[in-house]
């Protein structure tokens, strides 16, 4: 096989693998700056990645449904939505601390869906999910072509909201009271903005968006569901966010080197080069813990109240 | 107020958040429960009363309270000294990795030492896990939840590919099922049972002893002094010239030994060979645990048997009605929810007074006059 | 924008607000009309910022209420009050360090939030307008990390102005100014007093009576003079604010001072932002005397405390207490070799908040053979130990046994110098003792710092109010930019000479 040959395979794999952790990373960016980290990220994702999966799966003996397709898509922005503004409550309203309490939403979430799933659809099972599209005239020139542009439409959808994210952040009222009140919340509430219910709607947006990071994966790159397909992308997310310094593009880059680390893996082992099942399955993990060791304690960029409830009344 | 009403507010406003974030929890459980069609009120029945029928299901609660209160007490040693371990599930493998590893290349050995050797080894095995999610926060200030999550991603696959390697059973390899577990471990290293007709074992007393021994060091010895201030307040820990990046690793080591323990344990008592799925679960629902018994051991010995019982009730459930065993982490995951909104909504001097003057309006405490001072 | 009318009278009447455990307004009225400057004055802790807070919409009062022009009104939140024209320049600067100023500005001009895309040109061209109309000078572009404490202070008072306050509130705007500065403050605020109302929050009655003539004074929540401040002098107010006639500690200036106990040697420390913090520092430190260290803040105290207390690395210098060098030893070894150290955040820094007060008192020597024994801690002894210090420092809590982070701050100040000094420091590093501790804590502060120096220890007094040092100090050293400006006796020393030397002019 030629190096430009397997270097093409390398990406094909890897740009669609980058979507689930771009879109759930986007969202917890949203989270973050507006000072809030919120690790049950790993648990909307699953929930949003059964409840995309349910009606497509409900209606499987019928063929395939772009009505159950977009009904499950609705399904997984809203349950992300709800799951977001819950976590909301606990530590916006309650003030709980935030790590704790996403471990528990990651549980949540992680144990509703499959105790539904398990109940319901039982073992492991498939569906169509959504077909690839490819882009007229694009799609056809070689390399780039199949490379970039012959995937479904949620890759499309991702890499454009990574603009568009940095767009809602940087030039748009809404983003500018985000920020305020991620860095400097007392400053933002002196001037009228409403800190908690902006961490509210940043949590709603952001969990919407994890609930399509994970419909995504198992309508487009699963196609299936099951108790495990997460696997820890979640987390991965919300460190994605660290590493990516808090920046639409920062992610994305970040989202890209997983992915393809990831799709090298594969590749080499469909390549036959021998390599440990294991080994190369853990690489990801590895991976995350050094970038997160690399990527060091500067915080000036990004959000300095990151963690820290925020309550007016509490004296100075 | 005078001191006597503030006091019976108090308790009543302490009692009335426990309440309402117990019901909210079993509200939720309910929910789901609902939503797969079993009927909430049988379930939880069957959970909290299933096991208490016979003398069976009690051993089977307490033989889960050893592994659930050894990963409870590493724990809460860890968030009090401020760096939280949610890496438990990790260090259990490794831990019965280094246990199982002494028991199968020591086999000859004599009992006296080799149980004791092996046992050691696993807390050793989940100290070093944990101690390199220490050292990484201490050293270069990464957050110990992502590289705890991590870490028992990685450990997991580190734990099948040994367990169908290296350390697989001779037996496995010839029949060619190639089930991924262990040989079974030499009678030297089985933990004796406590009484007979239950798989009640030793380890329920080492458990104890530990659990005494954990609240002697953190409360009466200068070593607990330094880690709890370490953990309260970071900052005037470090101008009192307290160590603490030294704390925090040795928080972490600590919390990753009982991990371990707590894996060795569980092969040395229970199923005397390294399995997979051993864990179990322990790792996460230990954090419960923890949290649940307020971070004291004292607390979680008690909670300890109270998971017990809601872990012997999903499998009773699972068998009978059909609920899954998953329903137990939804059960978890609303009940961490639950307790660290209760603890701050008990522990916030304006909710608390918002909630005074609530009930002032509706007639309560009214005869009392409010006579705060100045500054 | 809907820019708010005139104010021609304010009025608060019967404020009262409580917090858990706190009554920190009690019945509270003021009046204030178009073109004053009220002055309210009050020791710390007298309830002058809660009141105010409560005018500026970011508390609600349990009790009475406020009129703007004899209308009833009620502030929900901050917005509220900016749309009555009420604007605050608050002690602690309301900005975001990471924006700029104009985005700073933006936050708060509501309209411009009803658009989906943000309009900085026109936040930038209102900062501009106000910056030129009122003669302050202001970037709008530049980020409030890269400006100083001044010109953010400035930045704080062109933000109100461009939301339309039409009544402005500024709490203690002088505490982290040169005496220059904080008379040219007052000169400019006088000139505004042509277009706006003004509230000035200060403890300081020197400069409350060279602004204002009217003032109204809190002691402990309560109003408790308000009228001209001509018709009375400075020693009469003073009286009125603490309740008692005020005995200001004075260091007599007997003894002499021995060898030199602490000396800094061009020392070089770097700040967070990667700057010098510390360019070349030189300071002695002898046993017996009070080295009083004047400046603003920002010019390298904070980092100065912290390497000395080991908490910050050393790049080149020598720092030496007892002759023995202390450059990379540990806080730990830094504290065994008799270092004493008040730190500047006692909340954070100088307390562990949930620990009882007698855990708190052996916070330096839990692991001396006087409270444990094999590593076993004696808990008969740090009993006893937390008595003792209860009495002889007067220390006001229920029990030893409270949790120290519920005591008032005087209190918690107490209980770190009583740690401090029962170790019987060579030197003691006091940073901001007395900061937000009402007088007669400081009182009692002020007289231990003087036993202390009886006793031979050497104390560095790092300050913002150039009285305390000029009462207390031996010597005044003055810290620029990292440096030590000059050294000069206290007995000779003038506030203008020593405001001079803050701002950095040498002679």
């Amino acid at each position: 096989m030629s190096g430009v040959q397997f270097l093409h395979d390398v990406l094909v794999l890897g740009v669609p693998f980058s979507v689930a952790l771009l879109l759930a990373a986007l969202g917890e960016n949203f989270n973050q700056r507006a000072g809030v980290f919120n690790l049950g990220c790993e648990g909307i994702m699953s929930m949003g990645a059964f409840l995309a999966f349910l009606p497509p799966w409900l209606a499987r003996s019928g063929g395939h449904s772009t009505f159950a397709t977009l009904a499950g898509l609705a399904l997984a922005l809203g349950i992300g939505a709800l799951l977001g503004l819950l976590f909301g409550l606990v530590t916006v309203t309650f003030k709980a601390p935030q790590g704790i309490a996403g471990i528990g939403l990651q549980m949540l979430g992680w144990g509703v869906a499959g105790t539904i799933a398990r109940h319901y659809v039982g073992g492991v099972t498939g569906v169509e999910g959504i077909p690839n599209w490819n882009v007229p005239f694009l799609s056809d020139i070689p390399f780039i072509g199949t490379v970039l542009f012959r995937h479904s439409p949620l890759v499309y959808l991702a890499f454009a909201l990574v603009p568009a994210s940095w767009w809602l952040l940087f030039r748009t009222p809404w983003g500018l009271r985000v920020r305020a009140a991620g860095t400097q919340p007392r400053a933002a509430d002196s001037m009228g903005v409403n800190v908690q219910r902006t961490r509210y709607q940043a949590l709603a947006l952001g969990g919407a968006m994890a609930g399509l990071g994970g419909a995504y994966l198992s309508l487009c790159q699963a196609k299936m569901f099951a108790d495990d397909l997460v696997a820890g992308r979640g987390f991965i997310a919300v460190a994605l966010v660290y590493f990516g310094r808090w920046s639409p593009f920062g992610i994305m880059g970040g989202a890209l080197l997983f992915s393809l680390a990831q799709a090298l893996q594969l590749a080499i082992q469909v390549a036959g080069i021998k390599f440990p099942y294991e080994l190369a399955v853990m690489l990801p993990y590895v991976m995350v813990i050094v970038v997160l060791s690399l990527a060091g304690k500067s915080r000036m960029l990004g959000p300095t109240a990151l963690g820290k409830p925020f309550d007016r009344e509490m004296r100075v | 107020m005078s001191g006597a009403a503030n006091r019976r507010f108090g308790i009543a406003y302490t009692a009335g958040v426990v309440v309402l974030a117990s019901l909210a929890a079993a509200a939720a459980g309910a929910l789901v429960l609902l939503a797969i069609g079993a009927s909430p009120w049988a379930t939880y029945v069957t959970i909290l009363t299933g096991p208490l029928q016979d003398g069976f299901g009690v051993s089977e609660i307490l033989l889960r309270t050893v592994p659930l209160t050894l990963v409870a007490l590493g724990i809460a040693v860890s968030f009090r000294s401020g760096i939280l371990n949610i890496g438990a599930e990790g260090q259990i493998q490794i831990g019965i990795l280094g246990f199982t590893a002494v028991a199968l290349f020591l086999p000859h050995l004599p009992r006296e030492l080799l149980l004791p050797l092996a046992l050691v080894a696993g807390a050793l095995g989940g100290a070093v896990w944990a101690g390199i999610a220490g050292v990484l926060r201490s050293k270069m200030g990464v957050n110990e939840i992502l590289s705890t999550v991590m870490l028992n991603y990685i450990a997991a696959q580190i734990y099948t590919f040994l367990l169908r390697g290296p350390l697989i059973d001779p037996d496995e390899m010839i029949s060619g099922s190639g089930t991924p577990q262990s040989m079974r471990l030499t009678k030297s290293v089985w933990l004796d049972r406590l009484f007979t007709g239950n798989r009640l074992h030793t380890g329920l007393v080492l458990a104890l002893v530990l659990a005494f021994l954990t609240w002697l060091v953190l409360w009466r010895t200068t070593f607990g002094y330094r880690l709890r201030a370490a953990g309260a307040e970071a900052k005037a820990a470090r101008y009192a010239g307290i160590h603490v990046e030294r704390s925090l690793v040795a928080a972490m080591v600590i919390a990753g030994g009982f991990a371990g323990l707590a894996g060795a344990v569980e092969v040395a008592g229970v199923h005397h060979r390294a399995i997979e799925a051993i864990s179990g679960g322990y790792g996460f629902a230990g954090i419960v645990v923890a949290l649940f018994g307020g971070l004291h051991p004292a607390g979680i010995v008690p909670a300890a048997v109270f998971f017990g019982l809601l872990l012997v009730g999903a499998d009773m459930t699972q068998r009978s009605a059909g609920v899954p065993a998953n329903m137990v982490l939804v059960l978890q995951g609303v009940i961490i929810l639950a307790i660290v909104s209760a603890r701050m909504v008990i522990a916030n001097p304006y909710a608390k007074q918002r909630a005074l003057d609530a009930a002032r309006r509706w007639g309560f405490f009214r005869d009392e006059k409010a006579t705060e001072g100045g500054t | 924008m809907r820019t708010p009318g005139p104010i021609e009278e304010l009025r608060l009447e019967g404020i009262t607000k409580r917090f858990p455990g706190v009554l920190a307004c009690d019945g509270v009225s003021l009046t204030v009309r178009r073109g004053e400057a009220l002055a309210l004055v009050g020791e710390n802790g007298a309830g002058k910022s809660t009141l105010m807070n409560i005018l500026a919409g970011l508390y609600q009062p349990d009790q009475g209420r406020i009129l703007v022009n004899g209308e009833a009104v009620h502030f929900r939140t901050p917005a509220d009050a900016f749309e009555r024209g009420i604007g605050m320049v608050h002690q602690n600067f309301m900005l975001v360090p990471s924006m700029t100023v104009a985005e700073n500005v933006a936050l708060g001009m509501r309209h411009l939030h009803r658009k989906v895309s943000l309009d900085l040109d026109e936040a930038r061209r209102r900062v501009v307008e106000i910056s030129k109309h009122h003669e302050l000078p202001v970037n709008p572009d530049a980020f409030i990390w890269q400006l100083s404490v001044g010109e953010q202070q400035r930045v704080e008072l062109v933000k109100t102005l461009c939301l339309g306050a039409k009544l402005l509130i500024l709490d203690e705007p002088t505490s982290a100014l040169t005496p220059q500065e904080t008379d040219d403050l007052l000169d400019r605020l006088q000139r505004m007093t042509a277009e706006l109302s003004i509230i000035f929050i200060s403890h300081k009655l020197a400069e409350v009576k060279s602004l204002s003539k009217k003032v109204t004074i809190l002691r402990q929540g309560r109003s408790v003079f308000s009228g001209s401040t001509a018709d009375h002098t400075t020693a009469q107010l003073a009286a009125l604010m603490t309740g008692h006639e005020v005995s200001i500690p004075k260091n007599s200036g007997g003894g002499t001072p021995g060898a030199p106990a602490l000396v800094v040697k061009a020392l070089k420390v770097r700040g967070d932002r990667g700057h010098w913090a510390l360019d070349g520092l030189s300071l002695e430190i002898r046993a017996g005397e009070i080295v009083g260290l004047a400046g603003v803040s920002g010019n390298g105290q904070r980092e100065l405390a912290a390497a000395l207390a080991g908490l910050r690395p050393v790049v080149s210098g020598e720092m030496t207490l007892e002759g023995r060098s202390l450059v990379g030893a540990s806080p730990r070894q830094i504290i065994d070799r008799g270092m004493g150290y008040v730190p500047e955040d006692r909340h954070h820094e100088g307390i562990v908040p949930p620990f009882t007060v007698k855990e708190n008192l052996v916070l330096k020597d839990v692991a001396t053979r006087r409270f444990s024994r094999l590593g076993v801690l004696r808990l008969g002894a740090i009993d006893a130990h937390a008595a003792t210090l209860k009495d002889r420092f007067d220390i006001r809590c229920a029990s030893t046994a409270a949790a120290a982070g519920g005591l008032s701050g005087g209190n918690i100040q107490k209980v770190i110098l009583a740690r401090e000094i029962d170790r019987a420091p060579k030197v003691l590093i006091a940073v901001y003792p007395t900061r937000g501790v009402d007088m007669g804590a400081t009182e009692f502060i002020h007289k231990q710092l003087l036993a202390l120096r009886e006793t031979g220890a050497g104390i560095l007094l790092v300050s913002e109010e150039l009285e305390e040092i000029m009462n207390l100090a031996d010597r005044i050293a003055v810290i620029f930019k990292g440096k030590i400006l000059a050294t000069v006796p206290a007995a000779g020393a003038t506030r203008e000479a020593l405001g001079l030397l803050m701002a950095g002019v040498t002679a």
